[in-house]
């Protein structure tokens, strides 16, 4: 029992990182109809600068330049690989988006090597904690704590903020939204900001607990965010979070009870059955047709 | 106030508008019929940024703003309140208002308020989705959205397409209720009769280019413009 209690501790905690990255396709999805293939690698990145900024500088001040950097990073992909094929075929796009998944393994292999490096230790993230006879560290406390108070912040963005409202007239309609006078490629640049600034959280709080990066630990976590994207319905924000939360936690207790080579696939086999049985994910957008 | 010079708009491969000239006065209302395709859309679409013009020239308030961003184009005073409605369904209908009004700094709950008094339906659906909204509703709530970005020139692409009769009535004596408080009214209607009647001007467009214009009523009057568009034989 206390083992299984343990086991559910940390698979929250890798779902709160997996869901603050599904947040990330998610939105984008949301606003430019793409799956951003990126995303995960975005999240890598996110690692080796926080790796390069705790090399220089204190905890306190390299968190909030590895946040700041991995948003730039995002934006700056937006505007140099996606924006020009704004009216090309959405294919083209997609397209484009595996190009700079690839683009980013690769610089990051030739700057940094194929070899793992170790992942700065936070240890304020690595205190051990005990509650009751449950053993845990920090980190795995923080995670979903920190995902859904992000969450919500963004649900008030959303709701509540002048760019929420934007993004969510644009990801609606392009054209009726600019007619209010939105400039929908500047919303566009928010959402990509907003989404890397949770990847880049997300993969502080990931790598924590991971102890090393290397220029493909950002694909496998992403495409499984995907797949809690789409588990939860792609474009919906409380479908992602519950998603990337259900994805971690069945992994880990797929991996505890002795299945560690069949947790990737697991994944991938929900991937599947969601898109046969039910495409739109828990919480698809309902699709309103009404002229 | 709004000066259209010699306007050629490529639109989908296809010459759209062939040398549209035409002027609104302020405070007139003025309206452009014509059939299908005829280039009313494209030509309102063209004022306001979306489609970019391949020739000529287009002035407002003295100014050209040829091929400005959409943006800038709201931000000098006019809006669009397109064709189809094109409301926001899955935000509440105050949140369509407020998103009408995305570019003011000011405080809009006078406007609002204003709104409300004016179209008194859309208080009642206040905080409903603007998707579960009647079409007549919708039309409402558009004009509405359009109108709390404090327009100088309004333009209404087809505001009574696919609406009941009654429900048209309605909409014309609020578009011309907008008009007495000086706001300009720029109008494209296939339901010509209705849009001559408020008109202070019109002009008839047969595939994009104007073939006749004149006042609303010299027009509904003019022969060929009864049996062509208003159904009526000699």
């Amino acid at each position: 029992m206390q083992y299984f209690l343990e086991q559910c501790l940390i698979g929250i905690s890798i779902g709160g990182a997996y869901a603050l990255i599904a947040i990330g396709y998610t939105l984008v999805y949301g606003i430019l109809r793409l799956i951003n293939f990126a995303h995960g690698d975005i999240f890598m990145v996110a690692g080796y600068i926080m790796i390069f900024t705790t090399a220089n500088f204190p905890i306190y001040i390299s968190i909030p330049i590895t946040i700041i950097a991995t948003c730039i990073l995002g934006v700056v992909i937006e505007k140099v690989a996606y924006k020009p094929l704004r009216t090309a075929p959405r294919m083209s796009i997609m397209i484009s988006a595996i190009g700079v998944s690839y683009f980013l393994q690769n610089f990051a292999t030739y700057l940094f090597t194929a070899l793992p490096s170790n992942y700065p230790p936070i240890y304020f993230l690595k205190k051990q904690i005990h509650i009751g006879y449950l053993k845990t560290n920090m980190a795995d406390i923080l995670t979903p704590i920190i995902t859904i108070l992000l969450v919500l912040i963004l649900i008030w963005i959303l709701k509540h903020t002048k760019i929420g409202l934007s993004m969510r007239a644009v990801s609606r309609d392009y054209e009726a939204a600019s007619l209010m006078g939105i400039k929908i490629n500047n919303t566009i640049s928010y959402t990509f900001a907003i989404g890397s600034i949770l990847a880049a959280v997300g993969s502080i709080l990931y790598f924590t607990n991971r102890a090393s990066v290397f220029p493909y630990s950002g694909s496998m976590p992403g495409l499984k965010c995907f797949v809690a994207a789409v588990f939860g319905g792609i474009g919906s924000i409380p479908g992602a979070l519950i998603g990337g939360f259900f994805i971690g936690l069945c992994e880990t207790l797929i991996k505890a009870v002795g299945y560690s080579t069949f947790s990737d696939a697991f994944t991938f086999v929900i991937l599947i059955i969601v898109l046969l049985l039910r495409p739109t994910g828990l919480f698809g957008e309902k699709i309103i047709d009404k002229v | 106030m709004l000066k259209v010079k010699n306007l050629h708009v490529n639109f989908g491969g296809i010459k759209a508008v062939k040398g549209i000239s035409f002027t609104v006065d302020k405070g007139s209302i003025v309206s452009l019929i014509g059939a299908n395709g005829a280039g009313k859309s494209t030509t309102l679409r063209t004022i306001a940024g979306i489609i970019k013009a391949s020739k000529g020239d287009i002035e407002f308030e003295g100014n050209s703003i040829l091929n400005n961003d959409t943006s800038k184009i709201v931000k000098s005073g006019i809006t669009l309140c397109p064709e189809g409605r094109r409301v926001f369904p899955d935000m509440s209908v105050i949140d369509n208002l407020k998103i009408g009004a995305y570019l003011r700094k000011d405080s809009i709950t006078d406007d609002i308020n204003k709104i409300y008094e004016m179209f008194p339906i859309l208080k009642h659906r206040s905080w409903q989705l603007a998707g579960t909204l009647s079409g007549g509703e919708q039309q409402m709530l558009a004009v509405a959205r359009s109108l709390m970005a404090k327009p100088k020139l309004m333009m209404l692409d087809e505001p009574s397409l696919g609406l009941a009769p009654l429900v048209v009535n309605n909409i014309f004596d609020i578009i011309k209720e907008i008009n007495q408080t000086g706001v300009t009214i720029l109008l494209v209607e296939q339901n010509a009769n209705k849009a001559l009647k408020i008109a202070n001007k019109a002009y008839v467009i047969e595939t994009g280019e104007i073939v006749m214009e004149g006042t609303g009523k010299e027009l509904l009057n003019n022969e060929k413009v009864k049996s062509a568009y208003l159904g009526k034989t000699k």
